[in-house]
């Protein structure tokens, strides 16, 4: 199991649709490892806030909550939805207005261990702004980093994951899209070229 | 709809209802960011702001700065009678020479109907209209029908009756542009001296009694006597107004129902509706206050958004 963390998906430029990265079966998999990491890092989940990006990371957290408290018996993972549009330092560079999402943290991050959870890493700007949103909510004990798919060789900013599903290195331009059971058919995850 | 179809907040008739509808939104996120212990986001750190107020405000002048500063931008405020205008100087250069300091959207308000899109024609900022005269008053428009939708949900259908001075009020104009186009039914109630004279124009019925009028609605919008606005006598003393038009805790009682009741500030307590009638559960006054400020966030944030910075 521990082999997939190595996975590396080299992009090829001959293919022009949509390509399956993962499919459902690894998905379910990375997704058992993933758990099976938190358990090993936290225990039974005292003092630890699970933290989803609105929206995609959402889907993500939410998959990882049900599993833990289900699969792996832990009684109470507490976890909140964080939106970062008002912290994103892309506000105004588009011609497109950024639509905020709900924002659920009903918590306190104070002397908590937090785990930031997103889809996919790729210039490392949300994961700034959310770690400017998540000074609102206290001064966390440290905040940790989970994504399912990591973009290497793409960031812009000195950050990095600290569990990851699967490594791409995709082309710049080229789109890596996560697709969840809860909003579509069945978990996928495709690279689209530019 | 991802963005505003207009460039200034002008009124309520230069917008579509799917720029309401995003409005009101964007106002629900911000009403969330307002009730966290840290009330404050950055997204307009590096915008700023004039609030220039050739006419005197309480609520709306602060509710704009509070909005403001909640999203981090530089704000300057500017009051015309501490100002050069008193020197003679003309609308234009005053508002040209606070735009060469760098200040990229202004909010007016202004004596003159017209004024903020006089000013959005010959200036290059963006223009937020927060009262010109007695033509429109659009954040107020907005935060209502907020309000009502908040208490009532859809507005389709829903009658709403706006009672009181209509013929001096901008927000009167404003509310029945935005209520008209958010689906609901809207009557007027007032004295026939301050019911204006086109109302048919504007697809609304008027009603010359309270009770009857009470009775029809779902939501009610008490408006002030603009006594400062009146160059003549409008009706015979503000007693019999009172008897007439004002609302008290008795005659809410007999309608047997209960309905919503909004007030734009300021009250004048006894005259348009009385104290016991103001502090009750039906009046939703405090929650315009601060449904105001979330409503203003979302204005100002979505016209910013349109300020794109240039390429280099």
């Amino acid at each position: 199991m521990d082999s997939l963390k190595n996975d590396t998906f080299v992009s090829s430029k001959a293919s022009m649709s949509p390509r399956i990265l993962l499919s459902h079966k690894k998905i379910e998999i990375i997704l058992n490892r993933l758990s099976c990491q938190l358990i090993e890092k936290f225990n039974d989940f005292d003092d630890v806030v699970l933290v989803g990006l609105q929206p995609r990371g959402v889907y993500l957290l939410n998959r990882l909550v049900g599993m833990l408290e289900k699969s792996y018996g832990i009684k109470k993972v507490i976890n909140g939805k964080l939106d970062i549009t008002f912290f994103r330092d892309d506000f105004r560079r588009f011609d497109k207005t950024l639509s905020p999402s709900s924002n659920e943290m009903e918590l306190t991050i104070e002397g908590k261990s937090v785990v930031i959870i997103d889809d996919v890493l790729y210039t490392g700007r949300s994961i700034r702004a959310a770690l400017t949103a998540l000074d609102n909510y206290g001064r966390p004990n440290y905040i940790q980093l989970l994504v399912l798919i990591d973009r290497r060789f793409s960031r812009d900013l000195p950050i990095q994951p600290d569990y990851i599903g699967a490594q791409v290195d995709a082309l710049e331009g080229d789109k890596v899209r996560v697709q969840w059971k809860d909003n579509s058919k069945e978990d996928t995850v495709f690279i689209e070229k530019r | 709809m991802e963005q505003l179809s207009v460039n200034h907040l002008l009124g309520i008739k230069y917008l579509k209802e799917a720029d309401v509808q995003l409005i009101f939104e964007t106002a629900d996120r911000f009403k969330e960011v307002i009730n966290r212990p840290i009330k404050k986001v950055p997204s307009l750190r590096d915008i700023t702001i004039a609030n220039l107020f050739f006419e005197n405000s309480t609520r709306t002048k602060l509710s704009f700065e509070l909005a403001e500063k909640r999203l981090s931008a530089d704000v300057i405020n500017f009051s015309a009678s501490q100002s050069s205008v008193n020197k003679g100087e003309t609308l234009i250069d005053t508002v040209k020479n606070i735009l060469a300091m760098k200040v990229d959207v202004v909010v007016m308000r202004h004596p003159n109907p017209g004024a903020a899109l006089f000013l959005s024609k010959n200036v290059d900022a963006c223009i937020i209209n927060a009262g010109d005269g007695t033509h429109e008053h659009p954040s107020q428009a907005l935060l209502d029908a907020y309000s009502i939708k908040e208490k009532l949900g859809d507005l389709r259908g829903k009658k709403i009756a706006i009672v009181g001075d209509i013929l001096h009020s901008r927000v009167a104009l404003s509310n029945i542009f935005a209520l008209k186009m958010l689906g609901a039914e809207v009557m007027l109630c007032g004295p026939k001296s301050l019911i204006p004279k086109y109302h048919e124009a504007l697809g609304v019925s008027v009603s010359t009694d309270l009770m009857k009028t009470l009775k029809w609605c779902d939501a009610a919008n008490m408006l002030r006597v603009q006594s400062e606005r009146m160059d003549l006598n409008y009706f015979p003393s503000t007693r019999e107004y009172a008897q007439l038009y004002g609302l008290n805790a008795k005659k809410l009682m007999s309608l047997k129902k209960d309905i919503i009741l909004l007030h734009p500030g300021p009250i004048n307590r006894g005259v348009e509706i009385t104290s016991d009638v103001a502090d009750s559960k039906n009046a939703i006054i405090l929650d315009q206050v601060e449904n105001g400020v979330a409503i203003r966030m979302a204005i100002i944030y979505l016209l910013v958004a349109k300020l794109n910075i240039p390429s280099t």
